[in-house]
């Protein structure tokens, strides 16, 4: 899908300062290297299967279906891949990469913490060192992934400037890499930035639509008739869509945080509610003014709280081949109570976001239809400020 | 022909970069008209970004200041025309891909054009990408200024070949007042520079001592003052642009002396 400049249509490129065009450059020879390479394959797999747990499980969720009334679901579980989210997925191609192209130390940014756990992780397996940025606001929301992550050996650096969330914990990230290229690594966590970001991305998290056909047809004999995920950069969704884009009888719903709604302007629904710009090196939707100035975003979910998405969903909205939804905060936190209850599945608020359009779509399908969930993460790192959404008085 | 050559007619160029709008856009004009009086040869102009991703601490704060202060493009064209009145120096934008892309392209550079702005420097507009925006700096006779790093390398010559104004080299981590270090590589760096094309080149510097920046400017026909001026506009605030005046007029006396032919 990707063209050789790292075009999506018109979406994508490589908008980034000259002091990082040699890294990128780097990056992508390697990766055009080690992606077809036999034993960096075999290694990749070994790691997928016996240290994140892979393949995830396509549970078939019988108390939703008969509640909801209508399409038959299946819940791809990503929340039971080790340290909880698809992310690991990712981070151990980049780490694995990076340790091949000689990089020593692996930095990251991180917004709900998932990715920033992940790359911390990656980093302790093959004895890296690891510096997460994570914007300061987030710091507080997610505290106890903070403390993971320092576990693991990480060390944490709070981003103040700007709105201090995930955007400026990029920027921060990107600042830190310009200082550093010959012995680091940027572990982006989502499928946005420079090219090859949004194409190494996406192939390391396309296992997971790859997984989802398999066992769809070994469990139904036939594809589903949609499939959900979350998308904030959109890297659960990309990975969760990729195998099915040819697939042109799948629908592929996207469900965006729209925060208080999108009528408003406190949402993070990009492609909903943005417009095409250049920003964080790459060409795609984003939330901004007139004049170009990126806007801030918000979203209870801290994992989904970006001002963009990747440039790759910006051409499947193009090309209307996959839809964007928005689901707002009130939607995502009665989704995140409703899985635990019925299913006894507690996912991650972000994930919650695609089980909320779910509850809404579903009942509207034919039972002999199918439909996908792609449940993300889990939801313990939740739990607190869900309480606290719900007037509870509860602290980590 | 573009005006940008006149500011490196007269021994080795200094170039001052002023954020727009912080601490407000009366200050940034006499810190523009003091740079000016006080030996600047061209004037690097900063509209301000929300995410100014290469930029450091200094020029971050003043960018978000300006923005809080409601500065927007179409305030800096008319404020670009009202200092055409008697600035005479040439001037340049410096800003994101963004800033120009919103606005569209066309209107943009022509608007440039009609308010006296010479050239335009996008700190995250690599050659790879360069082709968006040309045909428009082409069309409207402004400049577009590509930027090299001492990481650029091989990239170094390829770039230097279709530079358009003068080129811009960052000053990379290490390179200012390392004698033995990155900054020994700026030589040949230049000689590269050099062997594909006439235009000037000038370095970016950061807090050097003056006799890091006369070092630097023995190699390259230019310095450019990026977050020291921006640094004393966030010292001193409306109170600045004398200090701006006298820094100015330092480092100028100090390159004159040092490079009088």
């Amino acid at each position: 899908m990707t063209n050789p400049k790292g075009r999506f249509g018109i979406h994508g490129g490589q908008y980034i300062p000259e002091t990082l065009m040699n890294a990128v450059a780097e990056l992508e020879g390697a990766y055009d290297h080690y992606k077809n390479d036999p034993e960096f394959n075999r290694e990749l797999s070994e790691l997928f299967n016996e240290y994140a747990g892979r393949p995830s499980r396509l549970y078939f969720a019988k108390k939703m279906t008969r509640d909801l009334g209508g399409a038959k679901i299946y819940l791809k579980r990503e929340d039971l891949n080790h340290t909880g989210a698809h992310k690991i997925n990712n981070v151990l191609g980049q780490a694995l990469l990076a340790k091949k192209m000689g990089k020593k130390r692996l930095i990251a940014e991180t917004g709900a913490g998932q990715h920033g756990v992940a790359t911390a992780t990656a980093a302790a397996l093959m004895d890296m060192e690891c510096l997460v940025y994570m914007g300061e606001e987030d710091t507080i929301r997610q505290a106890l992934n903070v403390y993971r992550m320092r576990l693991l050996g990480a060390e944490v650096i709070p981003v103040k400037t700007g709105t201090a969330t995930l955007k400026d914990a990029v920027s921060e990230a990107m600042r830190e890499w310009t200082l550093r290229i010959n012995d680091t690594h940027y572990c982006l966590g989502s499928v946005m930035g420079p090219h090859p970001f949004p194409t190494i991305v996406r192939d390391f998290q396309a296992v997971i639509s790859k997984e989802i056909k398999e066992q769809m047809l070994e469990k139904e004999g036939r594809l589903p008739a949609a499939v959900l995920a979350c998308v904030g950069g959109g890297s659960n969704a990309i990975g969760s869509f990729y195998h099915f884009i040819e697939d042109t009888d799948v629908r592929l719903i996207g469900c965006e945080a729209a925060g208080l709604g999108i009528d408003t302007s406190s949402t993070a629904a990009t492609v909903n509610t943005g417009s095409v710009g250049i920003f964080h090196g790459m060409k795609s939707y984003f939330c901004q003014n007139e004049y170009g100035q990126i806007a801030p975003v918000y979203s209870i979910s801290a994992g989904l709280d970006y001002p963009g998405v990747g440039p790759e969903h910006a051409w499947l909205h193009d090309t209307g081949r996959a839809e964007y939804v928005p689901v707002t905060d009130e939607e995502a936190v009665c989704a995140f109570e409703y899985l635990a209850r019925t299913e006894g599945i507690i996912p991650a608020i972000e994930s919650a976001h695609a089980v909320a359009y779910a509850r809404k779509l579903a009942p509207k399908m034919d039972k002999d239809k199918i439909m996908v969930i792609t449940v993300s993460g889990r939801g313990d790192k939740d739990c607190a400020a869900i309480a606290r959404y719900r007037g509870e008085d509860i602290y980590e | 022909m573009s005006k940008i050559k006149h500011a490196f007619e007269n021994g080795k160029a200094l170039i001052a970069f002023i954020t727009c709008g912080a601490p407000d856009l009366k200050t940034t004009g006499a810190a523009v008209r003091a740079a000016a009086e006080n030996g600047a040869d061209l004037i690097e102009l900063g509209i301000p970004f929300s995410d100014p991703t290469a930029e450091g601490p200094v020029l971050q704060e003043a960018s978000l200041h300006a923005l809080k202060n409601g500065i927007t493009t179409d305030k800096l064209f008319a404020f670009v025309k009202e200092l055409r009145r008697d600035v005479t120096v040439p001037m340049v934008f410096m800003t994101y891909a963004n800033v120009v892309f919103s606005y569209g392209a066309k209107r943009f550079f022509s608007s440039c054009q009609e308010s006296g702005i010479d050239g335009l420097i996008l700190s995250d507009l690599p050659f790879e990408e360069k082709e968006e925006f040309l045909p428009f700096g082409q069309a409207y006779d402004v400049a577009l200024i590509s930027q090299i790093a001492l990481s650029s390398k091989d990239r170094t010559a390829m770039i230097a070949k279709e530079a358009e104004g003068f080129l811009y080299m960052v000053s990379d981590p290490g390179m200012e007042g390392t004698k033995n270090g990155a900054q020994s590589e700026l030589p040949s760096m230049v000689k590269m520079v050099r062997q594909n094309t006439d235009i000037p080149c000038a370095v970016g510097f950061e807090t050097s001592t003056l006799e890091q920046i006369k070092e630097m400017a023995e190699f390259a026909d230019g310095v450019i003052a990026a977050s020291a001026l921006v640094g004393l506009l966030g010292k001193y605030g409306t109170d600045a642009p004398r200090y701006i005046g006298e820094y100015v007029k330092e480092i100028k006396m100090a390159l004159k002396t040092s490079f009088s032919r």
